[in-house]
């Protein structure tokens, strides 16, 4: 057992827990049993405090290893610590991937539940959690095999739960075949944000994945410049030569914090301008590696000490198709009140799940990431949620570390049953984060 | 808990009437200040002040009375606090003290040991007991109300500005000592602030109001800044002033 300064992806806020690394699922339960406080964390990529609990217990997941067979239908057994690099590792080479793969693959299959992430092929496929066969829970009141059909109530709580409903030990799900490591990409650049929206609209059904980069940093009439990136994975037919290569670990590395102020309006202006001028004004079926296309940033390892000792904030919301207007007005909001963001994601969901806290809802998603510092941004940050609350949406709690617990109700309205099964479940609340605490998810 | 930005939930503000206090309180209310336990002297103005976190957004607000004469009761004060603000304290405000009158407390011991105990040992004893607590926590912060006065102590106020150059360098060796714990305490250094303390007295020159000093604690609470100058120039007029031969530093100062 060690006393550990943990914090998320953000760096934002870090608190001392005891750290224990349980090795079996009995081991978790009895430290859970023996805990005042515990959540569970994996490799930490949860952006805010999700992860961390002031000084209680963190039990870490990934001595929960092991991957299983995988059947000839694709459904393989894994244990919850283990990451998708690793899974990818042992799958791609027997011609499978995952169902659902967010923006890096450094993040644990347990913690991808808590959150249940989202992929460039929502708009198709759902979240991970769609994709889940099985699990194993340990809570409180035991552990349990949870699914769709089984205790369904306790595995639509825990999908995207956030680690409140208990520690996830391992998962059943199915693979995604693949025939090759490649994605055929088609990418266009827009000059405006509704274009890029119009575009997505039309089109983004002919393809599994899709996603656009947008430009927050400019203003009048080429605000929202876009660029638009859409793929399908190569099948052995699309290409002259195929291999089956899971993509390698990160090549470069960030030695030191940087500066605070590196992430500056001016260089992240210049960055964007970069950006965006590299981009073809169209491009059909360019050949990428899984890894180029799906994980561009774990090319850089702890690319968050770009942020420097401050730290950064992730926004990312959720609004209707009818609502899609919010998008433009939060992109105004930010690019007028001169507050830096490098790296907008846009993207369009499909129909929710039954998640009881799970993010995706049909609609709009916009991702922003926001280096702390200005004083203006706090503000700002308020502004936009009144705007997603207006508008019936939300704000993912996997990227925050700055909701308010009010705000928290209203945007995901079957937050009172969640709570029901929690206390159910752990009728001690002994499960419980800093984001729990934060933002009353965790009863006394 | 505490936000990424610095904004703390629940407050625990010892000396929680005093102006500054009570301007700093409103501030973090508007923000995302939840819970708020205001410990002081005089229930009446303790009372008026919980009724205004409540008007600027806090949804819970309680008491506590204690006598900053008596050092004893420090040790209770801090614990009822703590268990009044419930599962976990983000920020502690130590805004204790007293200006006294100088001329008259110089010649009376009584009256000198008095400034002590209420501006340094009652401090001393209270920030012991919420360090003790919040390193348990694993996270928290301290924001302890020095003065300029401490920076380089006046023959006119020696007594307020010897205690407070006493807290003030004791909490520098705290900050120090917190590295790692997860806890962290701020200094903050108001120059001459126009509150019900200095009523009367001759405006100096960078005097500010109490919502100055209370936006400026603000946006330092969102730094690492180990000290907070209020006006911020401050730093730069006792960097020179520190170091003025005696002589200058009298006739300047000591008027």
């Amino acid at each position: 057992m060690t006393r550990e300064r943990l914090s998320g992806w953000g760096r934002t806020t870090p608190t001392i827990a005891e750290v224990q690394n349980p090795t079996s699922e009995d081991a978790v339960a009895q430290e859970l049993s023996l805990a005042t406080g515990a959540i569970a964390r994996g490799l930490g990529r949860s952006y805010g405090d999700a992860a961390q609990l002031s000084g209680g217990v963190v039990l870490l997941n990934r001595a929960l290893g092991g991957i299983g067979a995988i059947a000839a239908d694709g459904v393989v057994t894994i244990g919850a610590g283990v990451s998708i690099e690793e899974l990818l590792n042992v799958t791609i080479p027997l011609g499978w991937f995952i169902p659902v793969t967010p923006g890096t693959r450094q993040v644990t299959l347990g913690g991808a539940i808590a959150a249940d992430v989202h992929g460039k092929n929502h708009h198709r496929d759902g979240s991970l959690g769609d994709h889940v066969l099985e699990m194993r829970l340990v809570t409180p009141r035991g552990s349990f095999t949870i699914s769709p059909t089984i205790e369904p109530e306790l595995f639509w709580a825990t999908i995207g739960g956030m680690g409140l409903t208990g520690i996830v030990t391992m998962v059943t799900l199915r693979l995604h075949k693949i025939e090759t490591d490649k994605v055929l990409v088609d990418t266009t650049r827009f000059g405006d944000l509704d274009a890029v929206m119009a575009a997505m609209v039309a089109g983004d059904d002919d393809y599994r994945y899709s996603v656009a980069w947008v430009d927050c940093m400019t203003k009048g009439a080429t605000m929202g410049r876009a660029i638009l990136t859409r793929g399908e994975h190569a099948t052995r037919r699309d290409l002259e030569q195929t291999s089956l290569v899971a993509p390698g670990p990160a090549r470069l590395h960030v030695p030191f914090n940087a500066p605070s102020g590196l992430l500056n309006p001016l260089s992240i202006r210049a960055f964007n301008e970069l950006w965006f001028r590299s981009a073809p004004q169209h491009r059909e079926g360019e050949e990428q590696s899984l890894g180029t296309f799906f994980h561009p940033l774990d090319g850089v390892s702890d690319w968050n000490r770009l942020y420097g000792r401050r730290g950064f904030v992730q926004y990312q919301f959720a609004v209707a198709d009818a609502q899609a207007e919010v998008v433009v007005r939060a992109i105004e909001r930010l690019s007028s009140s001169g507050v830096p963001s490098f790296l907008a994601v846009l993207k369009r969901f499909g129909p929710a799940n039954h998640g009881l806290l799970s993010f995706p809802i049909s609609g709009w998603t916009l991702a922003l990431d926001l280096p702390v510092g200005p004083s203006a941004l706090p503000g700002v940050l308020d502004d936009l949620d009144e705007m997603v609350i207006e508008a019936g949406g939300r704000v993912y709690l996997a990227k925050d570390s700055r909701l308010s617990p009010e705000a928290v109700r209203v945007m995901y309205p079957r937050l009172p049953e969640f709570l029901e099964i929690k206390n159910r479940i752990d009728p001690r609340h002994q499960l419980a984060s800093d984001l729990a605490r934060r933002l009353h998810l965790v009863g006394k | 808990m505490e936000n990424a930005f610095g904004q703390p939930q629940n407050v625990v503000i010892l000396g929680g009437s005093s102006d500054i206090a009570r301007a700093i309180t409103k501030k973090l209310c508007a923000a995302r200040a939840h819970t708020v336990i205001l410990a002081g002297r005089n229930q009446t103005l303790l009372d008026e002040a919980a009724r205004e976190a409540l008007d600027y957004g806090a949804s819970k607000t309680d008491t506590v009375i204690f006598d900053a004469e008596d050092v004893t009761s420090a040790r209770g004060a801090v614990a009822s606090a703590f268990e009044k603000a419930g599962d976990h304290v983000d920020l502690v405000i130590m805004a204790v003290g007293l200006l006294g009158h100088q001329v008259h407390d110089q010649s009376d011991v009584a009256a000198a040991t008095r400034m002590m105990s209420i501006n340094l040992t009652w401090p001393v004893a209270a920030l012991t007991e919420a360090r003790n607590r919040l390193v348990a926590q694993g996270s928290g912060r301290i924001l302890v109300m020095s003065s300029v006065a401490a920076v380089r102590v006046r023959s006119s106020a020696y007594l307020y500005g010897g205690a407070k150059a006493g807290l003030d360098r004791l909490c520098q060796g705290m900050a120090d000592s917190l590295a790692g714990t997860g806890v962290s305490l701020q200094l903050v250094r108001p120059g001459a602030v126009r509150t019900r303390m200095t009523e009367g007295l001759a405006e100096v020159p960078f005097t500010t109001g109490v919502n100055e000093v209370a936006a400026t604690v603000i946006k330092g609470l969102s730094s690492a800044d180990a000290v907070i100058w209020s006006p911020p120039i401050l730093k730069y007029v006792y960097l020179i002033l520190r170091h003025l031969p005696r002589p200058i530093w009298r006739k300047v100062m000591d008027r």
